[in-house]
């Protein structure tokens, strides 16, 4: 076993092959797969994900992924989920109804305020480049994945609605948009959850990814 | 094909554009409806290997396989024109399938009077008799996730984007909208980007010939109070 093997879950939403050449390219051996076994096996996992929250628990349900998903973060080994797949990892998302997710970072799953502070319109989704902030002041980024990010890097972001964990230290990074706060970054223990797109956000999000297949 | 010219291979731009800074790419067959083609999947496969910044292709797509089959081979989004204008349900059928911020509705404007453009298709070719704000809203209500307008009186003429045209658009809808066509000068952006509030600027042949580069148009842009991606070039 290399030092730098990747599993990206193969669940059926999305296109894989930007993960896939983004990890490549940082030195990662990457794999998909959709069987419980393997991923358990693996040693580090990416879950991946675009498109609608109840869709991808669904497919995530048919493929028993579920509970393995939940048993692969218990043997404490990295797991990224990245964009959609972030969001999967709350305990509920409010996109079409109530929705319950994986449950491994307390929280929820909101729509982006359709509204600025400043009480103009807002244009949802939020697509495009945003600075990456520190949610808490106080720690800095060096235990997580964002160690050798800088403050104010650009990521790349395509979403309509932002995952909000529920306990302040499980929130690493922000960004600024029509003046709201979202979450950018978040974590607990090995888990990281990406609302941008690493793979889509130049050397940045490079950097990100070289991090996650180090650790 | 008259009037066209081979300016070098399409991958060789994309790379060099990724790492001088671009934020997204755009591919455009522009002559694909035009000979009933659509064989860019190669070339964004290729593209896909290394190049880690969003991209967006268009060119010839007609169905929701066509956008399957290049969404597949590792684009973000695909654009569409020719196919939308005839079957307008066309982009309801891909948001459906892949989200609305995989469907960019390419519009080609043709001024036809005060404050008045026509939509056309096939580059420029041929005439639809839409309007371009009707057209554009109803794009958007069918699932349209963003907006590329290109001035076809300026595209080429290097005299500045139609500003008043990118305004009207950026009023009527509530998706970001890319400007594109006449961009000559760096100092092009500013009206459009800060005046009339245009998402995006797409840019060509004034990078490919290498009037501009992207420092000299950020430097512009951050000059003037824009807000536009900082990023080191490693």
């Amino acid at each position: 076993m290399t030092l730098h093997e990747v599993t990206i879950i193969d669940y059926g939403v999305g296109n894989l092959l930007s993960v896939q050449r983004g990890l490549e390219h940082c030195g990662a051996k990457v794999s998909l797969s959709s069987d419980p076994k393997t991923i358990l096996k693996s040693e580090r996992v990416v879950l991946p994900g675009v498109g609608a929250f109840p869709r991808a628990m669904e497919a995530l349900h048919r493929l028993e992924l579920i509970s393995t998903i939940q048993e692969f973060a218990q043997l404490g080994k990295p797991l990224l989920a990245i964009c959609l797949g972030m969001q999967l990892l709350m305990d509920e998302s409010e996109e079409f109804g109530l929705t319950k997710g994986l449950g491994l970072i307390p929280g929820r799953v909101v729509a982006i305020p359709k509204i600025t502070i400043e009480a103009k319109a807002q244009k949802i989704p939020h697509i495009g480049w945003s600075a990456l902030r520190s949610s808490n002041p106080n720690s800095g980024w060096g235990e997580s994945l964002l160690r050798d990010t800088q403050v104010g890097d650009y990521a790349y972001f395509v979403h309509s609605f932002m995952a909000l964990p529920a306990i302040p230290e499980h929130r690493i990074s922000d960004v600024i948009y029509g003046g709201h706060r979202i979450p950018a970054v978040i974590s607990s223990k090995q888990i990281t959850g990406c609302q941008f797109h690493p793979e889509k956000s130049g050397e940045a999000g490079l950097r990100i990814l070289r991090r996650f297949i180090s650790i | 094909m008259e009037g066209l010219r081979i300016i070098g291979s399409p991958n060789e731009f994309a790379l060099r554009y990724y790492q001088q800074g671009a934020d997204e790419l755009i591919y455009m067959d522009t002559v694909a409806s035009l000979y009933g083609r659509n064989h860019l999947g190669e070339i964004v496969r290729s593209a896909a290997m290394n190049i880690f910044i969003p991209f967006t292709v268009g060119g010839g797509i007609r169905t929701v396989e066509d956008a399957r089959d290049i969404l597949r081979c590792g684009a973000d989004k695909v654009a569409i024109n020719t196919a939308a204008v005839s079957n307008p349900q066309l982009i309801t059928e891909i948001a459906r399938q892949f989200g609305s911020q995989s469907v960019v509705l390419s519009i080609e404007a043709k001024q036809i009077g005060v404050g008045k453009w026509e939509v056309y298709t096939n580059n420029g070719r041929e005439k639809t008799g839409l309007d371009v704000l009707e057209w554009a809203k109803i794009c958007v209500a069918k699932g349209a996730g963003e907006l590329l307008i290109t001035s076809i009186d300026r595209e080429g003429t290097r005299k500045g984007f139609d500003v008043e045209l990118v305004g009207e658009v950026v009023s009527a809808v509530s998706v970001p909208v890319i400007a594109s066509g006449g961009m000559g000068k760096p100092g092009d952006i500013l009206s459009v980007l800060g005046d009339v509030g245009a998402d995006a600027v797409a840019m060509a042949d004034i990078l490919h010939y290498e009037r501009s580069n992207f420092s000299a148009i950020r430097k512009v842009a951050l000059e003037a109070g824009l807000g536009v991606r900082e990023y080191d070039l490693t």
